[in-house]
Order: structure tokens, then C-alpha cells, then sequence
């Protein structure tokens, strides 16, 4: 996860001229009442992409993808797919098929004729043979005539995972697919799913709330909030250098340590923090570098190292003594720190458990640093609380 | 009247679906207009006759046809000839009322926490009497209650009537014939409320010191209201406006108003007052009905 | 003495229960009895007379032929009006619902007596005070059943997933073919309740009817014409029938729940 701002190649950046065949969205805004639920909203997915929307509930994310089914009818802006208009299609008109949050198997029909329904409102031939081809795929076809209620919960999945698949959609959306499944069983549907999406190609919308979900299974992650898409781009690109506060907190865990901006140093920003300067490479500096501005330097509780008050740092790199720590937790491959720096402000430390180092104790005096191509600078207009989730789901 | 299983309502995060179309609202009135004519051209429209009819002249006939004279008169010898009936009919359904309750209740209790795997068929036992005509099953309890019968020679012999005693004829057979009748309207509502609440809560009552009494009028009690509320106004209604128990059970000393109402429409031929009566037996039900719903804080009855 | 005091309210629910099955056990006996006197109504003796000659009364077999009659027409009609009206309130909004339900509210909330005697002010008022019978006893029973399908219905279709029909439009299916694919099968065994109800509601009532009727004559009325003159024990026969038909429709579709409920496991 370490191959940090290489892969700035973001899919958003096709121009509005070329011919492009995904799923293309344009201003999509949608409003109920007076609240905009999708603000304004461009994205661009390529096709044969596992494209995830994520974000916390409420963020547009699920309004999106249903504007993309058809479900919901857009305010204003344009959806395509290739170079089809599919804005105002019916959903029984467009080439895209969904997996809804709870399934929504028909109840009153069996397994296989919940697959075979969409081929059968599209009179396709030889259902027959293709929903016993998309039975076996999903490993369901020894349970063709039951009906859904008779399922478990991770075989309900399938089914309604080959219920979509099978009319081989242009785009499909997936709203919480997991969401109901227990965390084992969420796990091995995810590489299930991701198996499935390379075997057959298509391109699959994934909409979840759930970060790791996102990272474990898509290519491409748009993190969404307030009816925006915040940053977009690889799940290590995302995670390694975010541009706001947002994709910091709500994407992992990250400290925001509040600073001054005091120019450059050739590639490098210089940032006084609370009276000690800190470097940051200029590639991750996403505010306007003007001296005397304030700024959040960020920094990921796993890139920062303890040690000895006093003692030698291994690396070159940002250092900041007077740091006690005030917390310690034991969680197996890791131990996590709470250490409290002179400004009174607590950073989170997180250093695994290889053996090679003592373990800290609390009270103990501790000197923070961390190498400098690991930090980041974000603008200090946002909220530096923004994302964190308060609770982990 | 069914009990039907609800499948989980999805949640969704996201607000509720799009605001309706103006074709959409033009649907909804296509869809209710039908019913909803039928119900005000032969439900609501007779109201306001059965108003008129009661302020004709009260000198009228059907064969010669009756003037409106805005009689209010009618009214008052209505309640003056008739308050006797008006009367009885309320306390019999009262008493009825309560008496389904208190059965109603034991019977929806059992069914609810204690019938286990059986709670589908002791609901079914529970409707399926009442699909045989109530007038023959009012028949039947005349059998049953008749002077010489099982229960009567019962009763004498253990001193509870005396040895003339009956009980055709008598308000007891009257209520008796009521509580049976009306029963499953207490009996369906009270279940579907006390079906809802969840076992754990009594359980938990009784985990925080409550005794089982106490625990069921500060837990039980209070969470079946809805059930409560609703249960009673459907086994009071029906039943303060009925007169085939009266008739068939009781003597004309237990004649309710609705004896009073069928008589005059149909052999008095006096309809001005009957009206008149039936108007003032619709009033007073709304208004205790009302004052009802308003004191048991219920307002979810639709 | 611990078990029965565990098992008390059970105990009394079961009491209840049978209480409810007495009449019916009565009923069911009196349909074989051999009566000694009309005047007389208890057992005297077995026979199955009255099940063989159920139309010994002429009278009584055509009361219930048209009650069947008025029964059939009324819950086809309440049945097809009260379904579009449940669709109505649970799938659209519009202005004037609090009116509509109020309208289906009430008259399940008024004495017959008085929805049987307005009915009557309105015929008598519009002249049709000398043709009462046939169509007005049905016009009747359409009224007063339609809020009971109404709010069957309602209640079914309530608890339908609205997330099922989208999937179906996402699948392909138009608007007409997801109504009748999915939502007419889903919502289905809540109108064959609502017809079943309706078909009862119709066949059994008296109040209403008697105030409409004119010279027509339904089942109950004829029951309660003989009540005051001597009852013939095919009456029983017919109370009878009615039971076990009814427990058969019921039972069968408890049977049929418990057989998908087993193949579940």
C-alpha cells in the first residue's frame, strides 16, 4: 500500500468530447422538497470497472444509484450510458439491473423463476439452459424450486446476485449487498462477488457505507457526503493521500494537527506545528501555499513512531518531543496509543507488534515522529472532525 | 380479520420516495371514486335523510306522505316515550361490553403467550363459530336456557335461582345473548394488540420486582390499550343497537331500542319518530365515543 | 395444585373457547332431531330426515338460495370497489385521505340499526318506498361491506415491500406486467379474505336487511319468522353446513401455511 501518488490516473478525467462507454453522469442533481439529496453530481465509470460510492448514510450514495436504475427521477442534469441518453428511461427500459439492499426476491416465486424473470419479460431464448449456466455459477442449482424464504440469508444473496446478472446488464448496481449478512459471511461473499465481477466482466456500481467493504472489492472508490463526491480514485491513493478532511476521517483513522504555513523549501512545504517546523511534500499539500495560512497536517496513527525521549530517531523525519503517553491498548497484532503532545492535543499511535520493541507504558515520557512523504496538509476552512464515525460499523 | 404475517419493512437511509406526479394523484381519485360514491350516495346521503325524517310532521303517514315541518317536537317525545329502552340499551352494552372484556382479555392472553405452536388454531376456533348464522345461534341459546333445560335445573338445584326462577326472559339471558354475539369483535383486536408486545418486557417486569398482578397492569395493561379501546367500541356499538337478543331472549320487559326503532319504522309505520329515535341513539354514541378516545388517548382507531 | 396455577389463563381461554362451541354443538344435534312437536324446541330423538329432506320447507330453501344470491353479488361488487380503494390509500398520495378514511371509518363504527334505518329514510324519501326487496338489500350489503374489504386489503397490501415491484421494473417487467406478475399474486390472499369476510358478513345479516327488505325474504329473515312460530330442524341443517364449510376454508388454508412452513425446515 506504500506505491503513494503514483497512480494519479483518475477515470473522471475523460473529456466531455470523447467517445466513452460507461456509465457517464452529468450536473445529476436530485432534490425532495428542500432537502438535495445528490448535489451537482459528475462521475465517470468506465466499463469492466468495480466501482464503489461510499459514505455515510444519508450521503446521496443510495439516491444515486437509484437514479441510475430508474427509481428515482433526477431534478435536473443527464445520465449515459455509452452514448445512450438513459436520463428520463423507464427501468424496464435501460440495460441496467440492481441487487437491492434486502434482495427483494419475489416471495410467491421459486429460485428459478426469480432468475428466469427478467428473461422472461425480455423473451429471451433457452432460459432453461442459462438460468441453470447462472444457478450453477452462484452454486444454487441444486436449489432451484425452493422458494426464497427457505434460503439462508448468504444464499438469498446469490440468488438475487444471479437474478441480476443473468440479463448481463451494462451497469450493475449493487445498494448494500452485504449489508444484512453476518461479518463472516460478509467477508467471503465479498471475494465471492469480486470473483464473480472478473469472471464475467461487467461493470458493477457497489454502493456501501462500509470502508473496508470498499477497499477489499472495488478498483475505483468515489467517497461521497452531503450529496458530493469528496475524492475518487484507487482504494491506496484514497487511503495514502487524501485532499480533505472528510476522506482522512472517514477513510481510516488520521491525525489533524493544526499549523502555519511558512513556504517552501523546494519540493517541500514548510508547516510550523505548535513551534516546531514540520516538511511536507508538495504533492501532498492540498491548500493554497500562502505563508502565515493555517492548515491541518495530517498524519495516519501507523506512520507515526515512539520512542525514547531523548533518544536517536531511525529515520530522517518530522520529530516532536514532550509527548506522555495516556493510553495504552493491547489489540493483539497492534498496540494502540493515545499520546498527549505539549498543545494538550492526544494523538492516536498505532505500532505493531513485532516484538523488536518494548511495549510503552502510560505516563511514560515519548518523543513522536514520522517521515515526511507520509503527511499531508488540507485546508483548515474544514472541519477537522468531519467523517469520523461515531460508531464502528 | 386475518392476522396477516408483515415481511420486514426495508429501511432506508435516504429520504422517502419522490413526491407524486400530478397523473398519479388523478389515479388515486379514479381508484377511490367507485367506492367512495357508493359510500356517500347509500351511507352518507341517508344520514341526512334519516335527519330530515325526523323533523317531518309527526301527522304523517307513508301512505299519504309526510311534510316537512321541522318538528323538533319529535325529539322530545322521542326521549319521552322511549328514554325507558334508550336506557336499558346502553347498560346492557355496557355490561355486555365489560363482560367481553374480561373474557376477551383471558381468552386473547391464552392465545398470545400461552397457546405456543397452537396460537394459529385456537384463533381459528375462535372465529369459526361465528360463521354459523347468529340468529340460528341465538336459537340455540334459547334451547340452552330454556325453563326446564340442563342449565336452568342447574342453577335450582344449587339454590342460585329459585325454584320458579328462569332465566329466559330475564336481562341475565338478554347480556348472556349479547356477550356471546359480539364477542370475537373484544377477542380479534385484543389479540392483535397483545400479540405485538414483546414477552421479554413482562420478563423484565418481573426481573425489576414487579409481582405478575402488578406487572400486568403496569406493563401488560398499559402496552394493550389500542386493542383495549378498540375492542370495547366495537362490541359496544353493535351491541347497544342490537334487538335480536332482546326478541329472541328477553320479554318486553327487556326491550331495547332497537325493538323500539324496527317497530316503528316497520308495524307503527311512525317514522318521524323513528327517525327521530335513531338520530338521537347515533348522537349518543358519538359523543361517548369521542369522549371515550379522548380519555383513553388513542387516536390511531383508523 | 402448581400446574394449574401456571396454567390458569390458559386454562381459561380454553373455557371460553368451548363456551363459544356450545351453541354450535347445539346446533349441530338439533339438526338431527326428530321432533315430537313444532312448538317444542328440543331433542327428542336421531334422525337424519333433515339432512336427506333438507327443502322440506320450500320457503326456507329459497330464503337461502337468495341470500346465496345477494351474498355472491354483493362481495363481487364490495369486493372489486373496496380493492381499488385500498389501492388508493396505501399506494398514492392525494389530498382528501384523512375524508376517505374517515368515509370507510364510520360505518363500521354505527349501529346497524341506524345505517338500516337511514337507508330506509333514503328509499322511503326517493320513492322507492313500495319497490324495497332485491336490490336494495343488495345495494345495502355492497355498503356495509366495503369498508371491511377496505381495510383488509389495505392491510395486506401495506405490508407488501414496495422494493418487489421496483426490482420487477428493473427487471424488465412494465407497469402492467409487474402489477399482474408481482403485486396482484402478493396481494391476493388478502382479497380472497376480504371476499371470504364479505360473503359472511352478507349471508348472515338481519338488522340492515329487515329494515330493506320488503317482501324479499333472506335466510336469517326466515329464521326469524319461524322463531316465533316453530323452528323445522333443517334450519340446523343449514347452520351446519355453513360451519363445516367455513372451518374446511379456514383449516385448509392453516394446513396449507403449516405445509410451506415444514418444507422450510
Amino acid at each position: 500500500m506504500s506505491q503513494v501518488a503514483e497512480r494519479t490516473a483518475q477515470p473522471a478525467q475523460t473529456g466531455d468530447g470523447g467517445s466513452f462507454d460507461g456509465l457517464r453522469l452529468r450536473s445529476l442533481t436530485k432534490q425532495f422538497a428542500a432537502f438535495t439529496a445528490v448535489d451537482s453530481l459528475d462521475l465517470d465509470v468506465p466499463s469492466g470497472s468495480f466501482f464503489a460510492l461510499l459514505g455515510p448514510s444519508g450521503c446521496g450514495k443510495t439516491t444515486t444509484l437509484r437514479m441510475v436504475a430508474g427509481l428515482e427521477t433526477p431534478t435536473s442534469g443527464s445520465m449515459h450510458l455509452g452514448d445512450r441518453d438513459i436520463t428520463w428511461d423507464k427501468p424496464y427500459r435501460r440495460p441496467v439491473n440492481t441487487v437491492f439492499q434486502n434482495y427483494a426476491l419475489f416471495p410467491h416465486l421459486d429460485i428459478f423463476e426469480n432468475v428466469a424473470f427478467g428473461l422472461r419479460r425480455r423473451r429471451g431464448k433457452d432460459v432453461e439452459k442459462q438460468v441453470g449456466d447462472m444457478l450453477e455459477l452462484v452454486e444454487l442449482d441444486s436449489q432451484a424450486r425452493k422458494k426464497p424464504a427457505q434460503l439462508s440469508g448468504g444464499q438469498q444473496q446469490r440468488v438475487a446476485l444471479a437474478r441480476a446478472l443473468i440479463n448481463r446488464p451494462e451497469v450493475l448496481l449493487l445498494d448494500e449487498p452485504l449489508g444484512a449478512l453476518d461479518l463472516k459471511l460478509r467477508r467471503s461473499m465479498q471475494i465471492e462477488i469480486k470473483r464473480i465481477q472478473t469472471e464475467v466482466g461487467l461493470t458493477f456500481v457497489h454502493v456501501t457505507h462500509d470502508q473496508e467493504e470498499a477497499m477489499t472489492m472495488a478498483d475505483t472508490i468515489a467517497v461521497m457526503n452531503a450529496g458530493v463526491i469528496e475524492q475518487m480514485g484507487a482504494p491506496g491513493d484514497l487511503y495514502e493521500n487524501p485532499r480533505t478532511t472528510f476522506v482522512a476521517n472517514f477513510l481510516g483513522q488520521s491525525n489533524l494537527i493544526e499549523g502555519t504555513l511558512k513556504g517552501r523549501d523546494g519540493d517541500q512545504v514548510v508547516v510550523d506545528m505548535q513551534g516546531t517546523l514540520a516538511t511536507v511534500p508538495a504533492s501532498r499539500a492540498h491548500v493554497d501555499v500562502v505563508d502565515n495560512n493555517p492548515v491541518w497536517l495530517g498524519i495516519r496513527p501507523e506512520k507515526v513512531l515512539l520512542g525514547e525521549s531523548g533518544d536517536a530517531i531511525d529515520a530522517p523525519g518530522n520529530s516532536i518531543p514532550g509527548g506522555v503517553v495516556t493510553d495504552v491498548s493491547f489489540v493483539g497484532v497492534s498496540t494502540q496509543y493515545l499520546v498527549r503532545m505539549p498543545w494538550g492535543q492526544e494523538l492516536q499511535v498505532f505500532e505493531q507488534n513485532t516484538g523488536r520493541r518494548r511495549l510503552f507504558r502510560q505516563g511514560e515520557p515519548v518523543e513522536v515522529s514520522w517521515r515526511p512523504e507520509y503527511a499531508f496538509l488540507l485546508d483548515h476552512s474544514q472541519d477537522a472532525s468531519a467523517g469520523v464515525e461515531d460508531d464502528a460499523s | 380479520m386475518t392476522a396477516t404475517a408483515t415481511p420486514p419493512q426495508t429501511r432506508s437511509a435516504e429520504p422517502p420516495a419522490e413526491p407524486p406526479r400530478q397523473r398519479r394523484r388523478l389515479t388515486a381519485y379514479w381508484l377511490l371514486l367507485p367506492g367512495a360514491l357508493w359510500l356517500v350516495v347509500f351511507f352518507v346521503i341517508p344520514f341526512y335523510s334519516l335527519v330530515a325524517t325526523s323533523l317531518y310532521d309527526p301527522d304523517g303517514s307513508v301512505l299519504h306522505g309526510y311534510d316537512m315541518t321541522w318538528a323538533f317536537s319529535n325529539f322530545w317525545h322521542a326521549l319521552h316515550d322511549y328514554w325507558g329502552p334508550l336506557l336499558r340499551s346502553l347498560w346492557y352494552g355496557a355490561v355486555a361490553t365489560a363482560i367481553c372484556l374480561v373474557l376477551g382479555y383471558v381468552l386473547a392472553y391464552a392465545i398470545a403467550f400461552k397457546a405456543g405452536r397452537w396460537k394459529n388454531l385456537m384463533l381459528v376456533l375462535v372465529i369459526a363459530p361465528f360463521f354459523t348464522s347468529f340468529l340460528v345461534r341465538t336459537l340455540s341459546w334459547k334451547l340452552l336456557l330454556r325453563d326446564d333445560g340442563f342449565i336452568v335445573n342447574s342453577l335450582q338445584f344449587l339454590h342460585l335461582i329459585g325454584p320458579e326462577g328462569r332465566l329466559l326472559a330475564t336481562p341475565v339471558a338478554v347480556i348472556a345473548g349479547l356477550v356471546y354475539n359480539f364477542l370475537p369483535f373484544m377477542v380479534l383486536p385484543l389479540f392483535a394488540s397483545v400479540d405485538k408486545i414483546d414477552h421479554r418486557l413482562i420478563e423484565a417486569s418481573g426481573d425489576l420486582y414487579a409481582s405478575p398482578v402488578v406487572g400486568f397492569f403496569k406493563v401488560t395493561w398499559p402496552l394493550s390499550l389500542p386493542g383495549v379501546v378498540s375492542g370495547t367500541l366495537l362490541t359496544f356499538i353493535p351491541a347497544v343497537g342490537d334487538y335480536i337478543n332482546a326478541q329472541l331472549l328477553g320479554s318486553p320487559k327487556q326491550r331495547m331500542i332497537g325493538n323500539v326503532i324496527q317497530d316503528l319504522f316497520t308495524n307503527a309505520n311512525n317514522y318521524p319518530a323513528a327517525g327521530a329515535l335513531s338520530v338521537i341513539l347515533m348522537a349518543l354514541i358519538l359523543v361517548m365515543v369521542l369522549l371515550y378516545v379522548r380519555r383513553a388517548g388513542t387516536e390511531e382507531l383508523l | 395444585m402448581r400446574w394449574l396455577q401456571r396454567n390458569a389463563v390458559l386454562l381459561g381461554g380454553l373455557l371460553v373457547i368451548v363456551y363459544m362451541f356450545v351453541p354450535i354443538f347445539v346446533v349441530v344435534l338439533m339438526s338431527f332431531n326428530k321432533p315430537r312437536s313444532k312448538l317444542i324446541y328440543r331433542f327428542d330423538g336421531f334422525t337424519l330426515q333433515n339432512w336427506l329432506h333438507p327443502c322440506q320447507s320450500p320457503s326456507m330453501c329459497s330464503a337461502v338460495g337468495r341470500s346465496i344470491e345477494i351474498g355472491l353479488l354483493a362481495t363481487i361488487v364490495a369486493t372489486v370497489l373496496g380493492t381499488l380503494m385500498a389501492f388508493a390509500l396505501v399506494r398514492h398520495q392525494f389530498r382528501g385521505r384523512t375524508v376517505s378514511n374517515v368515509l370507510i371509518f364510520l360505518p363500521m363504527a354505527s349501529p346497524e340499526i341506524v345505517m338500516g334505518s337511514s337507508l330506509l329514510a333514503l328509499f322511503v324519501a326517493g320513492g322507492f318506498g313500495g319497490r324495497l326487496g332485491f336490490w336494495t338489500i343488495l345495494i345495502a350489503h355492497i355498503m356495509f361491506c366495503l369498508s371491511f374489504v377496505v381495510v383488509t386489503v389495505r392491510a395486506r397490501l401495506a405490508g407488501l415491500d414496495t422494493n418487489l415491484e421496483q426490482a420487477a421494473m428493473d427487471l424488465y417487467a412494465t407497469e402492467a406486467q409487474t402489477f399482474w406478475r408481482v403485486t396482484f399474486p402478493l396481494v391476493f390472499p388478502g382479497i380472497l379474505g376480504a371476499a371470504l369476510l364479505s360473503f359472511s358478513l352478507s349471508f348472515d345479516d338481519f338488522i340492515i336487511t329487515n329494515l330493506n327488505a320488503g317482501n324479499t325474504t333472506t335466510f336469517p329473515m326466515y329464521v326469524w319468522g319461524v322463531a316465533q312460530r316453530g323452528v323445522p330442524m333443517q334450519v340446523n341443517v343449514v347452520g351446519t353446513v355453513m360451519f363445516v364449510i367455513s372451518v374446511a376454508i379456514v383449516v385448509g388454508a392453516e394446513l396449507n401455511r403449516r405445509r410451506q412452513e415444514r418444507a422450510l425446515a
